[in-house]
């Protein structure tokens, strides 16, 4: 009796399942869950290896050497500082550079402009996006380098460089990111401010742009993601010397290294599964954990940013 | 409109369905192709390697990249015959030669009398060809007033402990100083003779500020404007038109030698050396006709297109 039921249960259940309307949904739908999970298990492969790879140089390098102020890995010298230094004067100088460009950009797209410049200038700014970094890394490098020497730097292969290029190159997010925000912010706020005597620029200036307050945030968190990740062009243009500048303006105008550049520079020549190898990867780790600290700070913002817009404006 | 556009857009929807999952269909067999081949490349390395003696050929790192283009190109002309390259060092080549495990030993400098010796025991005479030289150019911009420098002031430019021109008879200029990324050989052969002045247990190494170049290409184009810069290149690599080559000399009471292919080949130019192949015993049938080609005008060019110094033509 029992073994009955048990077979009879199978013969069952198929019925009971709905019968999909097309094989072809069917198919679609399995395919566009395998490339949403595979999405993640590339993420996961990544990370595992850049751990396997890089995670003994962290074991056998002692502290004392990984944090040492100097980089020159054929004689075993493997400082971060220099790379850390190099990587953030360059994405700090791209950001000072970019974010008072971009947000006044944004205000003027959405605050000031007639409808028909708005329209003309986003799908241009859209396309500065779309520049390959190693085209604006060759215009660093024959046409800016050469003029910052001329202004009176030793060289034109500079910090100051590199930052340049990088605010170039993150400034269409960090425009289309606060012109988003700015847009989010609530006719109402406008109008009151209006309505109460308030100037254009003091419309702006203090109620929408304090509004959209989270939102430019999250546009320079992925600006400086952006820019701390890229490296042919900054490699081209920074000159790549592993120096740690004394702190001040003039960092800014001398010739450093980032990690994304070392990595390119060293990873060609290096012999697999040599200390040296493994610590361009523990570079790579260090990379990753700065980025995604970024991303997820972002991430964090926008999801408190989307809750406020849906309850002011709708 | 409204209902038009909505019509559209249903359309649309099962054209970017299929478009999506061709997409991902062409992303799978890419994947797979890319896994498929790899593994048939590596197989026909193992599968060549096996199937006939190859010519063994072992020694100097400096000649490693040199004697692989070689290896490859020859290969080209005669595909029977395959040449396996390794490094490890000039004296691990020459210990090969020695105790026969090898055909062609590789090495950067010339064989000491306890080598020969130690062959003569072993039955042979090691043969010498001298196959490139290795020669490298200090270069500077043409307006540098400097014309020659001595090896002891060069490596006090390059450690850093002269850091203006004026010390060494220039302008009231601050040095910028330009090497080759530290994984190339050029930077370890200057790092050596240069820096280290030849001396075995000299630790020193370049100053941080020192500007480290991806290529030789980035040396010569940064002196080319930069008036305050020095670098060294491979002597195939100078344009005597824009950059000026420096006269070198061993230490203060040597002579001044400006270096050319001539100063290079009868070395009298202090910054170069000969690279040598060796042999046990006069080489017959393939190895001898392989050493004539690398002797000859094609090996010749590919010691040229990898910045060496030809060797003077006969």
């Amino acid at each position: 009796m029992i073994v009955n039921m048990e077979q009879s249960a199978p013969t069952v259940a198929p019925k009971r399942k709905p019968v999909p309307r097309h094989w072809g949904e069917w198919v679609i739908e399995n395919l566009i869950q395998l490339a949403g999970v595979s999405t993640l298990i590339i993420i996961g492969l990544i990370f595992a290896f850049l751990l396997r790879e890089g995670l003994p140089a962290f074991f056998e390098i002692s502290p004392a050497t990984l944090l040492g102020v100097r980089w020159y890995p054929i004689e075993e010298m493997y400082g971060l500082l220099p790379l850390l230094a190099g990587s953030f004067i360059v994405t700090i100088g791209a950001v000072v550079i970019a974010l008072p460009l971009g947000l006044t950009t944004a205000i003027y797209l959405g605050e000031v402009a007639p409808r028909w410049q708005r329209e003309l200038l986003k799908p241009l700014i859209e396309m500065l996006a779309g520049i390959p970094s190693i085209v604006l890394g060759f215009l660093g490098w024959v046409v800016l380098a050469p003029l910052i020497q001329k202004a009176g730097a030793p060289t034109g292969l500079t910090a100051f460089t590199g930052s340049l290029i990088l605010a170039y190159m993150s400034l269409p997010t960090i425009i289309s990111i606060s012109e988003d925000a700015l847009y989010a912010v609530p006719k109402e706020y406008r109008d009151g401010a209006l309505a109460i005597g308030a100037t254009k620029w003091q419309t702006i200036w203090r109620v929408v742009v304090p509004a959209a307050r989270s939102g430019i945030v999250i546009a320079i968190m992925l600006g400086i993601g952006r820019a701390i990740g890229e490296t042919m062009a900054v490699m081209m243009v920074t000159g790549n010397a592993a120096n740690i500048p004394a702190l001040g303006i003039g960092m800014f105008f001398q010739p450093v290294r980032t990690m994304t550049a070392t990595i390119a520079a060293e990873m060609g020549e290096v012999a697999k599964g040599s200390l040296h190898y493994s610590t361009l990867f523990a570079i790579g780790i260090v990379l990753f954990l700065i980025t995604f600290s970024i991303n997820s700070i972002a991430g964090r913002l926008v999801g408190s940013q989307g809750s406020r817009r849906s309850g002011g404006q709708l | 409109m409204h209902t038009y556009s909505t019509a559209h857009t249903c359309n649309h929807n099962w054209k970017q369905r299929y478009l999506l999952l061709v997409l991902l269909l062409l992303l799978l067999t890419g994947l797979l192709t890319s896994c498929a081949s790899s593994q048939t490349a590596a197989a026909a390395d193992v599968g060549d390697a096996s199937a006939q003696r190859a010519i063994q050929n072992k020694g100097s790192d400096t000649i490693v990249n040199l004697a692989l283009a070689w290896a490859e190109a020859y290969r080209k002309i005669h595909p029977d015959i395959s040449i396996a390259v390794t490094g490890g060092g000039s004296g691990t080549g020459i210990a090969a030669l020695i105790n026969g495990t090898v055909d062609i030993a590789n090495a950067s400098r010339q064989m000491k009398e306890s080598e020969i010796e130690e062959a003569k025991a072993n039955g042979f005479d090691p043969i010498e060809f001298t196959i490139a030289i290795d020669a490298l150019a200090v270069i500077v911009n043409p307006q540098n007033p400097v014309n020659e420098l001595t090896i002891p002031q060069l490596a006090d430019i390059f450690t850093g402990r002269i850091t203006n021109w004026k010390e060494v008879g220039g302008n009231d200029a601050k040095i910028v100083l330009l090497s080759r990324e530290s994984n190339s050989g050029t930077h370890v052969y200057f790092l050596e003779e240069v820096v280290r002045m030849g001396e075995k247990e000299n630790k020193d190494i370049f100053a941080p500020q020192t500007l480290l170049m991806p290529s030789s290409v980035g040396i010569t184009s940064e002196i080319r404007r930069n008036p305050n810069a020095i670098g060294y290149d491979g002597l195939g690599y100078v344009d005597v038109e824009h950059e000026k080559m420096l006269a070198i000399a061993k230490d203060a009471e040597s002579p001044y030698i400006t270096p050319s292919v001539e100063t290079g080949a009868d070395g009298s130019y202090p910054i170069s050396r000969g690279l040598y192949m060796y042999t046990a015993g006069e080489p017959t049938g393939v190895i001898a006709e392989y050493l004539d080609w690398i002797m000859g005008a094609d090996g010749q060019q590919i010691v040229a297109d990898l910045g060496f110094v030809p060797l003077p033509t006969k």
